[in-house]
């Protein structure tokens, strides 16, 4: 895994310096710190940092293809890339590397902006065509590689990460507003926006072709959907039999490296199922690491021991207590470069931090279950409540939601403000928001905290919404929907940032996701919902094909969302001095963008009070996230920088040309 | 699959953890402590889902739903335009 950058001057033919390269890159050498190179052709300048995974010797970047008409710069890894050299071969490309970054840039030059059809993986990259001088920049599927954009002072400038970005000193650098208002209502922003203005992500299943006279965005790839009555009638035993053949291959192609592959282990179903199946069938040494809790009601450390001790894999754990969420929440903050509404991501940071210093480089991890074998509580209470929503007079109708909740519902003397809360629009069943409704305003609340200039009126963004959905998203059902929903907002934005590749990168850890291998959402694309949440079973097609192979007490257990304490770490007294070093009285009024007497309100009586509400308690990281973005990306913004930074490749055209390969 | 069959192995599936043993499809699966009220509600959805049909409150009984031989009947009932049948 990599960090990739690069400058395109769209105005002027002026050359590209080096040193605007180097500014770009150094910033970026978590991502990459085994190797630095550069490419630079006058107007175009590429830029990348290596973590040698693959071809540890000879895959240095930038790559070009042949007759050096074509030149790439690639985060990620393409997993099928072996397949696809052997076809390239055939048809006479030759290759210098053992890379899948070279393999892509062939595929490129053979197919064009089609080669995105057949990459298996993840990936961003950028690829300079000399000859039609157009910049060429793709992103895997589902977002799990980052690249971000921005045109300015007639310069394209994209980079990996945004904090490479802001060393340009033509750079705008404030609070996008309505992006601010998106995350407090969405938990992210609108697809290809940041929370910074002007500074556009690409989004997930997306390439950008630019140059000085062409921009073109487009999307070549889309969340699979199947006519209900186009679906193949399988057995059980037939879907949970292509389920498995499926899900190992694509644990087995994720294994490809040169290096030691690791797994997370949480002692949930999904990470469970692939730790079995590396150690069952490809890797009998298996490397696991989890991370326990210090406070009972978030750990999972029973049954992380069970089935630890079931596939003897040698574990190693990482220990997340209110203390150490309190002193790495602004450092994380850097790395995800957004605000959060939880502190989830920080055990996930401290957990890669472990695996760095384990000297493992990548790792398995079983994030996409839940999004694709249907694992979220909002999956299951959008199926009580299109239940329901059939006859909402019913007083029978409403109680299964106590199937879900049965915590709440259990207590009779809340049936009415549960119903209450429950059955808020549940006459807008036909929406295509139904599912996501309850979350979204409860979240809103958040945006009371806002100073008027900050805050937006009536938000009428689900209108805005609806041109990031495919055509026939109303043929879609009630799940396919709230799936789409969770995977074009939450999965790639949220989880997959913060949780994931941000997190993991900080520390140079790569993980790999087989969960999120395209051909299992193809076969999943073709099952009816019905069979996902089966009753209001959930992940029932995950649960049946593995229960062979994994102890029951994992298989039949109760999903146990992955959390981490917030107000309880944040605002303790013996932590309060690191929230005050960005939420002071004085900090709050100086950005701004918070009022400081509701946010005094919220902090004290969070302080306070043993038990806050959900929307409080995401006010509180969302209140400190946002003030750490400000101040380490806008008002005290300061990259690592290393002026004297050597390339281990630089090929510079508009010196002779030079090309500069140091060996160490 | 026909109609029984396919409430058969939802039960089995959904509550049973997939392991039939003896039941059968006259077992009373209230009786056996196999399903509970919210259960019912569970195999309501699934049909609903399945038949593109609407339950209505009083027909959620103990009598219609007891067994998979009286879901089946009642639900071809329904099926049939023919209201509960017992």
């Amino acid at each position: 895994m990599c960090g990739i950058a690069g400058i395109l001057n769209l105005k002027n033919k002026s050359n590209i310096n080096s040193e605007d390269l180097k500014n770009l890159i150094y910033p970026l050498k978590h991502r990459g710190p085994d190797e630095f190179g550069a490419y630079i052709d006058n107007s175009i300048g590429l830029v990348h940092s290596r973590l040698s995974i693959i071809d540890l010797e000879g895959g240095t970047q930038p790559i070009h293809n042949k007759n050096k008409t074509l030149w790439i710069v690639y985060n990620g890894e393409v997993y099928n890339y072996p397949e696809l050299k052997s076809d390239l071969i055939k048809k006479g490309h030759k290759f210098y590397t053992s890379t899948d970054t070279e393999v892509v840039l062939h595929l490129y030059e053979e197919k064009g902006i089609d080669c995105l059809k057949e990459l298996n993986g993840q990936f961003a990259f950028a690829v300079w065509d000399t000859r039609k001088k157009e910049l060429f920049l793709a992103r895997d599927r589902l977002g799990i590689k980052p690249l971000h954009y921005t045109v300015s002072g007639g310069q394209f400038i994209f980079a990996s990460e945004i904090k490479s970005i802001f060393t340009q000193n033509n750079v705008n650098r404030s609070i996008d507003i309505n992006s601010l208002n998106h995350m407090f209502r969405y938990w992210s922003t609108i697809p290809g926006k940041t929370i910074f203005e002007d500074i556009n992500e690409l989004p997930p299943a997306h390439y950008l072709k630019i140059s000085a006279n062409l921009s073109e965005l487009k999307r070549y790839w889309d969340i699979p959907f199947v006519h209900e009555s186009d679906k193949p009638i399988w057995s059980l035993d037939t879907i949970t039999g292509k389920i498995s053949e499926l899900l190992l291959d694509s644990i087995k192609i994720r294994l490809r490296a040169d290096v030691t592959v690791g797994g997370y282990l949480s002692g949930g179903l999904d990470s469970s199922v692939i730790a079995e199946q590396v150690k069952n069938n490809f890797n009998n040494e298996l490397k696991t690491f989890g991370i326990r809790f210090t406070v009972p009601d978030y750990d999972e450390g029973s049954y992380q021991n069970q089935i630890v001790k079931f596939l003897d894999t040698t574990h190693e754990e990482v220990v997340a207590n209110n203390i150490n969420i309190s002193n790495y929440f602004s450092d994380v903050i850097w790395h995800t470069e957004k605000p959060l509404l939880r502190t989830a991501p920080v055990p996930m940071y401290l957990l890669s931090k472990h695996v760095n210093k384990s000297n493992i480089k990548v790792v398995l991890t079983g994030e996409g279950a839940d999004e694709f074998f249907g694992g979220y509580n909002i999956f299951r209470e959008a199926k009580a409540r299109h239940f329901w929503a059939k006859v909402p007079n019913s007083v029978k109708r409403s109680k299964l939601l106590g199937r879900i909740y049965p915590y709440i519902f259990g207590d009779s003397r809340l049936n009415e403000l549960n119903k209450n809360f429950f059955g808020k629009n549940l006459n807008q069943f036909n929406s295509p928001y139904f599912s996501h409704l309850i979350r979204w305003d409860n979240t809103n609340r958040i945006r009371n905290l806002l100073n008027p200039p900050f805050k937006l009126g009536k938000l009428n963004d689900e209108l805005m919404l609806n041109s990031f959905l495919p055509n026939d998203f109303m043929h879609r059902d009630y799940f396919e929907r709230a799936q789409y929903l969770e995977s074009m907002l939450f999965l790639s934005n949220y989880l997959l940032s913060s949780q994931g590749d941000r997190v993991a990168m900080a520390n140079s850890v790569e993980i790999r996701l087989p969960f999120l291998d395209h051909r299992l959402m193809e076969l999943l694309s073709m099952i009816p919902s019905k069979l996902k949440i089966y009753g209001m079973n959930e992940k029932f097609l995950l649960k049946r094909t593995y229960k062979q192979k994994l102890p029951e007490k994992i298989i039949n257990r109760h999903k146990h969302p992955y959390r981490a304490p917030v107000k309880n770490s944040l605002l303790a007294v013996s932590n309060r001095q690191n929230l005050d070093k960005y939420c002071s009285e004085d900090q709050i009024k100086n950005v701004g963008i918070f009022k400081p007497d509701y946010v005094k309100r919220l902090f004290d009586k969070a302080a306070k009070t043993d038990r806050i509400s959900e929307w409080e308690d995401m006010a509180v990281a969302a209140v400190y996230s946002t003030q750490v973005v400000h101040n380490k990306f806008i008002n005290n913004y300061s990259a690592p920088l290393k002026p004297n930074l050597k390339f281990d490749l630089l090929v510079d055209n508009a010196r002779t040309p030079v090309i500069v390969k140091r060996k160490n | 699959m026909n109609v029984k069959e396919e409430i058969f192995e939802f039960i089995v599936e959904n509550f049973l953890f997939g392991e039939e043993n003896d039941f059968k499809s006259d077992t009373n699966v209230f009786d056996k402590g196999i399903v509970d009220s919210t259960g019912v509600l569970e195999i309501l959805s699934y049909l609903e889902d399945t038949y593109d049909i609407v339950v209505e409150d009083d027909d959620v009984t103990q009598s219609n739903f007891s067994s998979v031989d009286n879901i089946s009947s009642y639900l071809l009932g329904k099926l049939n335009g023919k209201g509960e049948i017992k």
